[in-house]
């Protein structure tokens, strides 16, 4: 039964059966360890939410991300994107990350592996894949961020940079304002990337936690282009700046 | 019965009186199975010594009022009470009818190692389907409890209190004694509960602070005051309300496996003393423990006797035990409350004459704030507590608090350590938050500002280096620097009642080893909330190269210095801690230490039993992540 759970623990047993030798050594082996190191997983939904621009766009967007590991070494998925309703086309992958991810402070996760921006197969999209690596973790005044810097398969590098902050108003409603900044070092006008800052997106969004994991919210976000990214959308008229109000559920697993 | 030295004749005539009663009225085994009047001390059953046999299984229960699917020992959960004797020899044989390894550890017993029930330690465990016996002498009396060491099963409800019946009269006497056993029940999995901590920080909390405490302190504190406190949490990433992980919204809180509605009844005659052994089996949960309208004479600590202390109330740390004694005159029921540390829950039992009765149930307090004594420990400034040895309470400076930023550091004088210490006792609600600055000591309720001489107002700050240790011991006996012993902690005002603190402890009797320590043994108890990471000197016991070592016979100090912002539980096995808290040749011997937040405290240890002990903090998740460690005594 322990051997089963260990072999299915994988990595984790073998890091268990280091750990027991070199603690004590004069205890026989099959005693087994006095206190197992354990694995966790989760999955976090932050966003998962429906929303209508002022320019009579609507978009199903989502926001998520999972991990599997120990306290300092996790794997980790994230993934961004949204499906522009009315358009014809099919969902993007804003991005698609598979990461390593290391703890070096306290507070903070060194993230590094592989990136996709894409339709994940349909023809309605560009795909690109990354490099990428990121450091997560929260700010002093406990502002979590996550900020990545991508070098695509054409050698074109763009940074972005994600900040929130819960505010409890009460035990269960909770306020998060977020912002969003994109980068990016050379104009790649298949993306509608332009040289210099991209874009900044600013939200806020109200959630009611009717449990810990399962929060719909209400909200709204102000966006705004800029310089040769701003002219890339322009050209395929676009607008470069405008808000909207958002619906949708925060969960997680 | 003529062997029994510890039952009166008027207890057994008053037990007597109580057959029919206790049998019919609280539905334990029938009276005629145990020793006259003790039927009724506990109703979970009990085994009487020195053989004794417990099957452990995992059973259908109801616990309040809902489906439960808890382990039970003997079919109880938790299990029955063990009643040795001392100059025994105690055969306890443990049948695991679980489809896992089972284990159990005997709480507070001084016996060889390989009897100790620490699977990896002791031995393998107890395998499912098979039988393991454990064997020992019993040269000790008390209160004590057992529980599993394997995995989260504590949590379960695997865990039972133990009493030992002393050879010699004990220097206190009572007419009917009750056991009150506290526990924590979850009906979540204890494996989703750990899970939850690992990856939501504060899932369990319900009390965070929120905007509307935040207007509440700007309307008591002014708008500068309050955004400067609140800065200085924010600023270290940490919640002032981090006083439980795992809180009332999970659990229901037990007394003796009842829910407060069961409304449990132990039984007393008017002017009769009655001894109420108090065990916290909880997982994770203190309780501060009362009964309004009544004094409890404190008369042993963790099983041994102490020289009895006059309380209104006391805290008890997980894994801790209290005897109090108490003498109820009034022909009324009486509210046995134990309300969590947290305040997010409590457990009550009824002490009445008859049954059928209940009194009041007192309002809980409102949650306390963590003070600075608590951001002081996470930052690293632990060097008000490392100054140098000499005098307990010096009017030396000590400045060094790395972690307080934007903290106004010239007001942080020996004064304002002092005004710290004083925080954790101001409840939220009338927390005066310039105290932190020391400009307000008038807000700190009982503080004892006589005790701490060369208080001055205007000490420059200057660096203190840290102690140098080796050459300059403190005396054996003596409080460390940095000790609050006289503090009862989070959450209790010493004004509103007479509670116990550490400081309270002294044995009844001088211990036998007399010796100075040899040497010091100094242990960071180390953590990282937001990943919920535990650890002795900052590494979780999967990352330690191997045990502490105690050399045998040698007479040693343990130093815990708690740098995080949380209570630890610290229990060593196998060996007594003697509490270094001023008690001079009475020092207390006890086999779990509280230390709270930013304190350092110490415990002088005879190293006299060779083998593998287990050493950790009693917080089961806290264990469970890391905060363990294995001690070799050879």
């Amino acid at each position: 039964m322990n051997v089963c759970v260990r072999a299915v623990a994988g990595i984790g047993a073998f890091s268990l059966a280091s750990a027991a030798l070199a603690q004590v050594e004069d205890i026989p082996p099959g005693w087994g360890v006095a206190m197992e190191e354990h694995h966790f997983g989760t999955l976090l939904v932050d966003r998962f939410e429906y929303a209508w621009s002022d320019d009579n766009e609507e978009a199903l967007i989502w926001d998520f991300q999972g991990w599997y590991g120990g306290d300092r070494q996790r794997l980790y998925l994230k993934g961004e994107g949204e499906n522009t309703q009315g358009d014809g086309e099919k969902a993007e992958f804003e991005s698609l990350d598979l990461l390593y991810s290391h703890l070096i402070a306290d507070f903070w996760e060194l993230q590094g592996g592989v990136g996709y921006q894409g339709g994940l197969g349909s023809n309605d999209h560009p795909e690109r894949f990354f490099a990428v690596i990121g450091l997560m973790g929260t700010l002093p005044y406990g502002i979590e961020v996550d900020t990545s810097f991508r070098v695509s398969e054409d050698g074109d590098v763009s940074a972005a940079l994600e900040g929130e902050y819960d505010l409890h108003v009460t035990q269960r409603l909770i306020l998060q304002p977020r912002a969003e900044i994109e980068l990016a070092g050379s104009d790649v006008e298949a993306f509608g990337v332009g040289e210099g800052l991209n874009s900044t997106r600013l939200g806020l969004r109200l959630r009611y936690e009717i449990t810990p994991k399962v929060a719909p919210y209400i909200g709204g976000y102000w966006e705004k282009q800029y310089g040769q990214t701003a002219d890339f959308t322009r050209d395929e008229f676009g607008e470069v700046e405008g808000s909207g109000a958002v619906v949708g559920i925060r969960m997680w697993f | 019965m003529a062997s029994a030295p510890v039952l009166s004749r008027r207890q057994l005539l008053q037990a007597a009186s109580l057959l029919g009663l206790s049998t019919a009225a609280l539905g334990v085994r029938p009276a005629w199975a145990a020793p006259a009047g003790l039927a009724n001390i506990y109703p979970q059953g009990l085994e009487d010594g020195p053989r004794v046999s417990l099957a452990v299984r995992r059973e259908t229960r109801q616990i309040a009022g809902k489906e439960a699917y808890p382990i039970t020992l003997n079919g109880s959960s938790p299990g029955p009470l063990i009643r040795l004797r001392e100059g025994q020899d105690a055969s306890l044989k443990i049948t695991n009818l679980l489809d896992e390894t089972t284990s159990v550890h005997w709480h507070g017993i001084i016996l060889p190692s390989n009897m100790d029930g620490v699977p990896g330690l002791s031995y393998a465990g107890v395998a499912p389907g098979e039988v393991f016996t454990a064997r020992f002498p019993v040269n000790q009396n008390g209160t004590y409890w057992y529980h599993s060491h394997s995995g989260l099963q504590e949590q379960l409800g695997h865990a039972g209190p133990m009493i030992i019946e002393p050879a010699e009269p004990e220097p206190f006497d009572y007419d009917r004694e009750h056991v009150l056993l506290l526990t924590d029940w979850t009906f979540e999995d204890p494996r989703d509960v750990f899970r939850h901590l690992k990856v939501a920080e504060g899932y369990y909390n319900r009390q965070e602070r929120t905007l509307v405490d935040f207007f509440d302190d700007v309307a008591k504190h002014g708008l500068a005051e309050t955004w400067k406190q609140r800065a200085m949490w924010q600023q270290m990433r940490m919640s002032s309300r981090d006083i439980a992980d795992v809180t009332g919204s999970t659990y229901t809180y037990l007394v003796n496996g009842h829910t407060a509605q069961d409304n449990w009844t132990a039984l007393f005659r008017p002017g009769e003393k009655v001894r109420l052994r108090v065990i916290n089996g909880s997982a994770m949960s203190y309780f501060d423990v009362r009964i309004p309208g009544i004094r409890m004479t404190v008369v042993a600590a963790d099983g041994q006797p102490v020289q009895p202390v006059s309380v209104d109330e006391f805290r008890i740390a997980v894994a801790e035990t209290y005897d109090v004694i108490i003498e109820p005159e009034a022909d009324q029921a009486y509210t046995i409350f134990a309300e969590t540390m947290d305040r997010s829950g409590y457990v009550r039992a009824t002490l009445a004459p008859r049954l059928g009765m209940a009194a009041p149930v007192p309002e809980r307090r409102r949650i306390a704030d963590r003070g600075m004594e608590a951001m002081a420990a996470h930052g690293g400034g632990m060097d008000h507590a490392m100054m140098e040895s000499g005098q307990a309470a010096s009017d030396k400076d000590h400045s060094s608090h790395a972690g307080m930023a934007g903290m106004d550091h010239k007001a942080m004088s020996a004064t304002d350590h002092a005004a710290m210490a004083g925080m954790d006792r101001t409840p939220a609600h009338d927390m005066d938050h310039s105290t932190m600055h020391g400009k307000d000591h008038s807000a700190m309720h009982g503080v004892d500002h006589s005790s701490m001489p060369g208080m001055n107002h205007a000490s420059p700050v200057e660096e203190t280096p840290p102690a140098q240790h080796g050459n300059t011991l403190l005396a054996a006996g003596a409080a460390q620097p940095g000790a609050r012993y006289d503090q009862p902690g989070i959450g209790i005002d010493p004004g509103e009642r007479r509670v116990l603190v550490y400081s309270d402890l002294k044995a009844y009797a001088p211990w036998p080893d007399r010796r100075p320590p040899g040497r010091e043994l100094e242990l960071h108890l180390t953590g990282n909330m937001a990943r919920y990471m535990w650890s002795f000197d900052g590494k979780k016991f999967s990352e330690v190269d191997g045990p502490i070592h105690f050399e045998h016979g040698e007479r040693l100090r343990l130093i815990f210095v708690n740098t995080t912002m949380m209570e630890h539980p610290i229990h060593l096995h196998g060996m007594w801690m003697e509490l270094e808290n001023g008690a001079g040749e009475l020092i207390p011997r006890k086999h779990t230490l509280n230390v709270k937040p930013g304190e350092r405290v110490s415990a002088l240890v005879t190293a006299d039993a060779p083998g593998h002990w287990a050493f950790h903090c009693h917080l089961l998740y806290h264990m469970d992540a890391g905060m363990f460690r294995v001690v070799k005594v050879a």
